[in-house]
């Protein structure tokens, strides 16, 4: 507080060229010279009283509108309909309780802050007042006295001399830890190949993911991506999450002269070319395909392979081309697939092989 | 105390408040620590108030989020939803996004509770942001403050990462695409990557166990370290003293301004309330994060404008913009164009951290500084500020080049390609023409000083010729122009002493006097006009035309 020696400041923890604070130092020489607070102004509630009731009808009237709109929050709550949309401008169809119970609540909480910020700038006293600050450091006297405290303290325990104490107790509090690394272990399994293997395998019959019906060459239209999943795999499945986050598969039928890369065409089918989906980037599902330049774009970071290149990557942050499932057709006319990936799926990571 | 009350009892019982004072501080010595606080002065500059907006959005998001977890189940479950919103009913998901379903469309006020919870997390990490940014440009990061600077710091970061655990939460399209990238990102590290993955999903994507973890880091883990950072930061705001700005009386052993009761507990407290008005207001009218819209997660299908929220925005666009390389050896892959930008994210954010370290190493400024620096008074602080500002930017720019491309029609890889090329060359072009814009105003104040203020008075002289009057400044006014300190710069001292020695001078030592010449050589600031230059000015007339 402004009344508190500040004798204890040292000085050469502050500037020197600092003057010593408040009160007039003006002086003719020094036109820079700090000329102390200025004069306080009264306000116009400080000198006329009606003023000063009409602040505090003001005060009022917002602490009384914060209540009524408690009111209205609860007459919401009970009288609107959890259903109900209405049109608000300029948020568009919105939920007529949402709207009702956040802007009563809104208006409750806002004249509250409004109330007590106008009572204070306006009613309470606007004198400005002075405390002194105080250096943090101590002074060297405390300091001297912790030092010793603490070399006695030291020395009493005698951590310095008994070296086998000090060794085995460090040794001890470094292992224990220990304990909790290791109980971390079963948070998930060992990698092992999981990452390699997808549920695809020779023979397993291409099924549309919408229609859950195999395809045959025929469904697959020029133009237009076709998403697959493998035969066998249902959505109620325990893994199936896990399953077509690797297996997933976009069909894309090309002319088999616009296919310029050698092996996607022997894995291909009729110009039908099968990609996985699961961009190689860090995982989004691919799924923007632009029919005229066999584009295929990722809509989260952009990476753009073109599928009838072998799905190299023509831009964007993905490293590596999309991997193809080799396809064919059974005898009954189902497309199938004629083994696994032959490369992991999805991102790269350490342990992928190029 | 006690023998106090003794000695009145016999005369008048005191009032009620008073005896429950009495009865507190016998045990928690309250009126001790109510003569040091009651009256504190707390200075006041609109600018103050940043940190508190993020103070009660903070407030704010504990509140709504002990409300949510009322009603949220922290499960993977696989559940047919039959709640009453029609365009989900039989669509199968998991126990979390159905249980934000009933959030938002079965229970009552869930809807408004969650928004003003999204909505107080974007305005608490922006608010914070900013705040950061008046602590930086002010110089208030100086000594005494560096500790308090860091725990702030920390307070973002910790914020961006609770930020991304809770909108993960609901297990949507969208949130769940954001998991997905993470997993990539933690697949792209060199050795340990597959087994952190494995670890964090408990096997493989999306596995049955992220929802239940990311639920305990988001509402226990990762808010428990905030809540004791942000004390251990409020009780260094009071022990420190606020900072000030230089003006009449104002000076760096006091602090001027109005005391906490009344008058700063009524603003304070007043806009706690204003903050939560505005925020449930806000969460009446604009829908954030409509997860019905969107739907259940599923690997195998994404959304179009895919976006974090915009805190996380600027690692976003770090790994849009890099390029997709991949290294190859003895049989393993390291996955650069992921791991880079994985390993730049942290250093966007060092870069800000460590500055005042940087700038007292420069300086050698041991002492302590109350005083906020106006920023055109520290060049090379505000230019350092302002270029990172401007390299966060470019970030964000490049997070959301798919926005871009489809609101001012524009390439996707022209404004990828123009990110790229800007993520280098921006900040050093903003550097320099922020210090030039600094030095120009410092000039100007130096003008202003020497010539006083254009008084917009058109004077016809008797032969013809126009001039503007100028005023002279008030002494208030010259006071505070004048107040800032003046740094020399260090001097790494010469190679060779008086007596032509070779005398050692260490590279560290050389680096400290180049650096410490950018900051405060002739070339990096404008003398401040001194009393004798003003009043040479003032005798000569010049100053008066």
């Amino acid at each position: 507080m402004s009344e508190t020696s500040h004798e204890n400041v040292s000085e050469k923890h502050l500037p020197s060229e600092q003057e010593n604070g408040h009160g007039a130092v003006a002086v003719a020489d020094d036109p820079f010279a700090d000329p102390g607070l200025p004069p306080h102004e009264p306000r116009i509630q400080d000198i006329d009283e009606r003023a000063a009731k009409r602040s505090e009808r003001v005060v009022a009237m917002l602490f009384t509108a914060s209540m009524l709109a408690t009111l209205g929050f609860i007459a919401s709550f009970v009288l609107v309909p959890v259903d109900k949309i209405i049109y608000v401008w300029p948020a568009g169809r919105i939920g007529a309780l949402n709207f009702a119970l956040g802007m009563t609540l809104g208006v409750a909480l806002f004249c509250i802050g409004a109330g007590a910020v106008h009572w204070a700038r306006t009613l309470m006293s606007d004198h400005e007042l002075v405390d002194e600050r105080h250096a943090i450091s101590a002074e060297p006297d405390t300091k001297a006295k912790v030092m010793e405290d603490f070399a006695q303290g030291a020395k009493e325990s005698a951590l310095g001399r008994r070296s086998l104490i000090r060794k085995t107790m460090f040794g001890a509090l470094a292992l224990v830890p220990l304990s909790g690394v290791v109980l971390l272990r079963d948070l998930g399994p060992l990698p092992g190949d999981k990452l390699v293997h997808t549920l695809w395998s020779k023979g397993k019959l291409l099924v549309n993911e919408n229609t859950q019906q195999p395809l045959r060459p025929e469904d697959i239209g020029v133009g237009s991506l076709t998403f697959a999943m493998p035969e066998g795999l249902e959505e109620d499945d325990e893994d199936f999450q896990q399953q077509i986050a690797k297996a997933a598969l976009m069909l894309v039928r090309l002319e088999p002269d616009d296919i310029k890369d050698k092996r996607e065409l022997d894995w291909s089918h009729e110009g039908i070319v099968a990609y996985s989906k699961i961009c190689t980037h860090v995982g989004c599902p691919v799924s923007l395909y632009e029919q005229q330049t066999h584009h295929v774009l990722c809509p989260c970071h952009q990476s753009t392979f073109d599928l009838s290149d072998g799905a190299r990557v023509i831009f964007g942050p993905a490293g590596h081309a999309l991997p193809q499932l080799k396809i064919s057709v059974n005898k009954d006319g189902f497309l199938e697939a004629q083994g696994d990936f032959e490369e992991p799926v999805g991102p790269a990571y350490w342990e992928r092989r190029a | 105390m006690s023998t106090a009350t003794e000695t009145n009892a016999p005369k008048r019982k005191a009032p009620a408040g008073e005896r429950v004072a009495d009865w507190a501080d016998g045990r928690l010595g309250v009126y001790s620590l109510a003569k040091a606080n009651m009256r504190k002065i707390f200075p006041d500059h609109w600018s103050f108030m940043l940190g508190e907006v993020a103070l009660y959005s903070f407030i704010i998001i504990i509140l709504t989020g002990v409300y949510l977890t009322l009603f949220f189940h922290p499960s993977m479950n696989e559940v047919e939803y039959h709640g009453s919103y029609v365009p989900m009913q039989g669509v199968r998901m998991s126990e979390a996004f159905a249980s934000t379903l009933d959030i938002s469309f079965d229970v009552r006020g869930g809807l408004l509770v969650r928004q003003i919870h999204h909505w107080a997390a974007l305005i608490f990490l922006g608010a914070m942001f900013v705040h950061m940014m008046r602590v930086f440009f002010t110089g208030a990061f100086r000594k005494p403050r560096e500790i308090n600077w860091l725990f702030g710091f920390l307070l973002f970061v910790l914020g961006m990462f609770t930020g991304f655990t809770g909108y993960s939460l609901p297990d949507d399209l969208l949130s769940g695409t954001g998991v997905r990238f993470m997993e990539g990102a933690i697949l792209s590290m060199p050795i340990i990557g597959t087994y952190g993955a494995m670890f964090l999903f408990g096997g493989e994507f999306p596995g049955h166990d992220f929802v239940a973890r990311f639920f305990s880091i988001h509402v226990l883990l990762l808010p428990g370290i905030m809540l004791g950072l942000l004390v251990a930061h409020l009780i260094l705001v009071f022990y420190h003293k606020h900072t000030q700005f230089a003006g009449p009386g104002r000076t760096n052993k006091n602090v001027v301004g109005m005391p906490l009761l009344p008058v700063y507990m009524a603003k304070a407290g007043g806009f706690f309330f204003l903050v939560f008005g505005v925020i449930s207001a806000i969460a009446a009218a604009f829908t954030v994060n409509p997860i019905w819209a969107l739907g259940p997660y599923r690997p195998d299908q994404v959304s179009t404008n895919a976006q974090p929220d915009w805190y996380m925005g600027f690692s976003e666009g770090l790994i849009r913009i890099m390029p997709g390389w991949e290294i190859h050896l003895w049989g393993h892959t390291i996955v650069m164009g992921v791991f880079i930008p994985l390993m730049v994210f942290p250093l966007v954010l060092a870069a800000i951290a460590v500055y005042p370290f940087i700038e007292s190493w420069v300086t050698g400024d041991k002492r302590e500084h109350h005083i906020a620096d106006r920023p055109r008074n520290a060049p090379t602080r505000t230019s350092f500020g302002a270029a990172w500002i401007a390299w966060y930017t470019v970030m964000l720019i490049g997070g959301g080049n798919d926005l871009v491309a489809t609101h001012f029609d524009l390439s996707i890889n022209a404004i990828t390609w123009f990110v790229r090329i800007a993520f280098f060359v921006v900040p050093v072009v903003v550097f320099f023409i922020t210090r030039r814009v600094c030095l120009g105003l410092q000039r100007r104040d130096r003008d202003k000083v020497l010539h006083g203020r254009e008084s917009g008075i058109i004077k016809r002289l008797p032969h013809g010729e126009f001039i503007e009057v100028h005023q002279q400044l008030s002494q208030e006014q010259l006071h505070t122009l004048t107040a800032h300190d003046q740094h020399k710069p260090y001097e790494a001292g010469p190679e060779v002493d008086e007596n032509g020695v070779q005398r050692k001078v260490s590279r560290g030592q050389k680096l400290r006097a180049r650096l410490s010449r950018g900051y405060y050589g002739e070339q990096a600031q404008i003398p401040k006009p001194t009393s004798e230059e003003y009043t040479e000015q003032l005798t000569s007339g010049h100053g008066h035309h």
